[in-house]
């Protein structure tokens, strides 16, 4: 079956001709069809356009293209709803957007075209990346495919499960305290969060543009890998983009890890996190011995500030990134009798309750007497939390963390308690706030029910490199990555 | 109890750059609506802001002509408040680290040496532009982030009229070093008044009063001449000001007001995170400096002191570049630069203007003046045939020397020939003799004027009333 392949495996048939870029895209299409009315990963799929690219791809390679050169090429990857594909919508999983249609491609995107992708589909997410379950989609929640009653995480949710479910070999999602690892945890895939600076950021619509980035998501360590390169890269259209040379990640995979000096930080181990979850994570940490790493116990002082800062950091910036849509230019629209009735209007109807709850806070932590206070503050602190991780890392290579401190939990459970929702995110939140990359891969299960549990490997700036060789290691060295969700209801 | 004002301004100007400050749109007045628009200046999801390298070059250079000291750390911040002309609803701005600070702007005043302090002059974009019509809205976006740079003054102009020249002087610096055409009519310029007013003697400040709305210099001016009168009189009449702004209807010719220190805007600024922070290396810096020309005043202070001009000609080559350029360059190898600058005002100038022709249209090098006023000076011909050779060199491209010659204009300095014309000029004016003698100066110049005539005009003038006087005694 063409669609629960990854990418190289993929690549190595149409490289031999076994099968067309239009055979795999209809796969997947096909997999959507059956699987997606449960789990509803994706919010539209433009099949005339996916077919129409994939039919491209075949010519292309026809014609003699080079898989050096377009390593993606005939890869139906999906897209997260957050990031523009040009004549498509973009919605963000809000109502606020309307019929909203990009007029163009995010950078990501115009580089996955030209490494030859067919880049398909628009990806369920929690509105506006604010969110850990995809409940505060506008279009409704995205079911976990280990079990439908079950979150898949979020913000990429729609990501997620959409790799888990093989309705796409590998997809983009956006991460801005933890959107990509989370959800890559509960579904038992891999996503990887780099280093703030590294993937360009043009053409993603800002939640919170200090911690935004955009990742790969993928069914193995290779293909985020294979994705990561082609994304990556200084941007002229993104000034915090880091002129950073993008190596070809997937070359270093399978050298020897033996050596390599991994910190497992106390603060991650405490408080809420599951006994089940605990038990993987020193597993993992073993097996990680065995491979010939070196692992020790480090110190990340700061890490119990880290939710109150993300919350004031990131709601600051998003009550002015989602201030432009006010129904005046763009997007659905409710008419007022003067323009502050309409912004009223339009905003009080399109926003979701989670997107007005931290506008209204961020528009507070900068609100003149509280400024100080809170925003310039949790800024002092953003800096201690980076300060403690470059310390740690002139020890250690990577630190070793739980990726969430729980498996996926149910729809509903956490809903009504943004606040239990936001400590969902306690062990992902850090890595945005450092600026520093991270990677989840799968590391086992619960045993009742079978759910997936993620590790986070956390490596220094620019790191994503060693990151993704010690990730890549591990999962050789274990089942976990093997197992897929059992879909067949 | 006399009151005094005290005045800051606020003026915004548009940089001249080919392209908008965040994106490659043009920077160009009077296209139609929304035609030089693209995602990032509309404000569309995904976009991101690349700063413009021009502004930036020009803000440094405009913060060299103020004075001001370029900071070594500047950022830029988001201002938030919603408006419909603005895509983003927050304004791209520097907040606490500006580009440029503390700075000084020298202008004539009343026949002094003014001075007004900049505080700072930062970057910020445009916004666009509303239009209303009688049942709908419009917007227009062509402006919307458009460079704009925000200079601020410190309190230091104490009249309608002060402010009014500071303007002017700020505008004549600004066309002069390239930064912005300051055209009014294009709204390339826009400014913000502060006021207040005290008693003489009072040293804290009053109750600041701003005013906005003011699409002219004379407006602000005009602005100001109502409003401190207003400001007086409440408090004259036992009223108290309110801190507040105020709008000036230049219809009404009053101010009114916008809103209060409680409406006031909480404009929530913070580090803009689309942009990293600027920290100019000396090379960039360098470069702009490379680029600073003299200013308008310290020009002409440096023109009347280098080649003893008076005033009124270094005006006119401040006002006259290339006819400056001119200048300067000929006046290097001048042994008398002030005939020079006589000559090049006086006479080429009108030449040129009568000829309707320009400085490069010229058929003679600039030498060529220099060797007529050196056959002037030397005696060898009188002004008034320097300016017929003039003429004649201006007209064909001869070399002054050419011209005397081959017209023989040499002046007459030979006594002999002199007194030979002074003889016959006294044999045929018996009457103009009779009224010298009979104490008539007036006549001497007549008699000099006939001598004059006599010789063609070559006689050297003084020469020939020196031989006069001295006949005319003997006669006697
Ligand atoms: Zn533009």
């Amino acid at each position: 079956m063409l669609h629960q392949l990854t990418i190289s495996e993929l690549t190595g048939k149409l490289t031999r001709r076994e099968v067309t870029a239009c055979e795999a895209m209809e796969a997947c299409l096909s997999q959507i069809e059956k699987t997606d009315a449960r789990l509803h990963a994706f919010l539209s799929v433009d099949k005339n356009d996916a077919l129409a690219q994939a039919a491209q791809a075949d010519a292309a390679i026809q014609a003699g293209a080079s898989f050096a050169e377009q390593p993606l090429l005939g890869i139906p990857i999906a897209v997260k709803d957050v990031i523009a594909v040009k004549n498509q919508p973009l919605n963000c999983g809000s109502k606020i957007l309307g019929k909203y249609i990009s007029p163009f491609d995010a950078t990501v995107v115009a580089k996955m075209r030209a490494a030859g992708a067919i880049v398909f589909g628009r990806l369920n997410m929690d509105e506006f990346a604010m969110g850990s379950s995809t409940e505060n989609s506008a279009f409704g929640a995205s079911r976990n495919p280990w079990d439908t009653d079950r979150t898949p995480g979020g913000s990429s949710g729609g990501s997620a499960v959409a790799v888990a479910a093989d309705e796409c070999l590998a997809a983009l999602g956006s991460d801005t305290g933890g959107s990509i690892r989370q959800p890559a945890a509960l579904c038992g895939i891999v996503g990887l969060k780099p280093t703030y600076g590294r993937v360009s950021r043009y053409g993603l619509v800002a939640y919170a543009s200090s911690l935004d980035q955009i990742g790969p998501m993928g069914k193995c360590v290779a293909d985020t890998a294979i994705l990561l390169r082609a994304i990556g890269g200084r941007d002229p259209l993104d000034a915090t983009s880091v002129d950073e040379p993008v190596p070809d990640y997937a070359k270093s995979l399978g050298q020897s890890v033996k050596g390599a000096k991994i910190g497992l930080p106390k603060e991650y181990l405490g408080g809420g996190l599951d006994p089940e979850i605990g038990q993987a994570v020193q597993a993992a940490v073993r097996q990680l011995e065995s491979l010939g790493a070196e692992v020790r116990e480090i110190s990340l002082p700061h890490t119990e500030y880290a939710i109150a800062t993300y919350y004031i950091i990131a709601t600051a910036e998003a009550s002015a990134n989602l201030a432009r849509f006010d129904g005046v230019r763009y997007g659905a629209r409710v008419d007022g009798g003067d323009p502050i009735e309409l912004y009223r209007k339009t905003r009080g109807a399109g926003f979701g309750p989670e997107v007005k709850r931290r506008i209204i806070l961020g528009t507070y932590v900068l609100s003149t007497g509280y400024y100080d206070a809170y925003y310039l503050r949790a800024q002092k602190v953003r800096t201690l939390i980076r300060q403690d991780f470059l310390n740690a890392f002139k020890e250690v290579d990577a630190i070793v963390t739980p990726t969430t401190p729980t498996a996926a939990f149910k729809l509903g459970e956490k809903s009504q308690d943004p606040l239990q929702m936001y400590l969902n995110d306690i062990f992902t939140i850090s890595c945005n706030l450092a600026g520093i990359c991270g990677i989840s891969v799968p590391c086992g299960f619960t045993k009742y029910p079978h759910l997936p549990i993620g590790l986070q490997l956390l490596g220094k700036p620019f790191g994503e490199e060693t990151l993704l060789r010690l990730a890549h290691a591990y999962e050789q060295s274990t089942p976990w990555h093997r197992e897929r969700p059992p879909l067949q209801r | 109890m006399e009151y005094e004002a005290v005045i800051g301004l606020e003026t915004h100007v548009q940089l001249k750059t080919q392209s908008k400050m965040w994106c490659g749109c043009a920077n160009e007045f009077g296209a139609s609506p929304n035609t030089h628009v693209c995602p990032v200046c509309l404000g569309l999801p995904g976009v991101m802001p690349v700063p413009n390298e021009e502004a930036l070059r020009l803000t440094a250079l405009t913060g060299l002509l103020l004075n001001c000291e370029i900071t070594a750390y500047a950022k830029f911040d988001r201002k938030n408040y919603f408006y419909p002309d603005m895509p983003k609803n927050y304004q791209i701005t520097q907040y606490d680290r500006p580009s440029t600070k503390n700075g000084l702007v020298e202008f004539e005043f009343e026949g002094k040496l003014a001075q007004v302090r900049i505080n700072r002059a930062h970057l910020e974009e445009d916004v666009g532009k509303s239009f209303h019509f009688d049942r709908q809205s419009g917007l227009d976006f062509n402006r919307a982030g458009v460079p704009l740079l925000e200079i601020v003054t410190e309190p230091d102009i104490t009249s309608p009229d002060m402010a009014y020249a500071y303007l002017e002087a700020l505008k004549e610096i600004l066309i002069h070093g390239g930064v912005s055409d300051c055209d009014m009519e294009k709204g390339m310029v826009r400014c913000d008044v502060n006021v207040s007013v005290r008693p003489i003697g009072q040293k804290e400040l009053g109750m600041k009063i701003e005013i906005k709305n003011m699409n002219s210099f004379s407006g602000a001016r005009r602005a100001l001449e109502y409003e401190i009168p207003r400001q007086i009189d409440t408090l004259r009449q036992g009223g108290k000001l309110a801190q507040e702004t105020r709008r000036w209807e230049d219809s009404t010719g009053m101010t009114e007001i916008m809103r209060t220190k409680e409406e006031a805007h909480d404009y929530r600024y913070f580090p803009e995170p689309d942009l990293m922070p600027l920290a100019p290396t000396p090379e960039w810096l360098a470069a702009v400096r490379a680029r600073q020309v003299e200013l308008p005043l310290a020009k002409k202070r440096r023109l009347m002191t280098q080649y003893q001009l008076p005033a009124s000609d270094a005006d006119t080559f401040v006002n006259d570049t290339p006819l400056a350029r001119y200048f300067e360059a000929a006046a290097t190898g001048a042994k008398n630069p002030k005939a020079l600058a006589n000559w090049v005002i006086n006479n080429l100038r009108a030449k040129m203007a009568e000829a309707q022709i320009t400085l490069a249209d010229l058929k003679f090098p600039a030498a060529s003046i220099l060797s007529l006023i050196e056959l002037v000076d030397a005696g060898k011909i009188s002004s008034k045939i320097a300016q017929e050779v003039f003429a004649e060199m201006f007209a064909s491209g001869e070399t002054p020397e050419q011209v005397v010659t081959r017209k023989g204009l040499i002046q007459v300095s030979d006594t002999g020939a002199i007194e030979k014309f002074c003889d016959e000029a006294i044999a045929a004016n018996p009457r103009s003799v009779a009224d010298y003698q009979a104490g008539k100066a007036a006549a001497l110049n007549f008699l000099k004027g006939q001598v004059m005539k006599l010789s063609k005009g070559k006689a050297n003038p003084g020469l020939a009333g020196q031989v006069l006087e001295r006949k005319l005694a003997q006669i006697k």
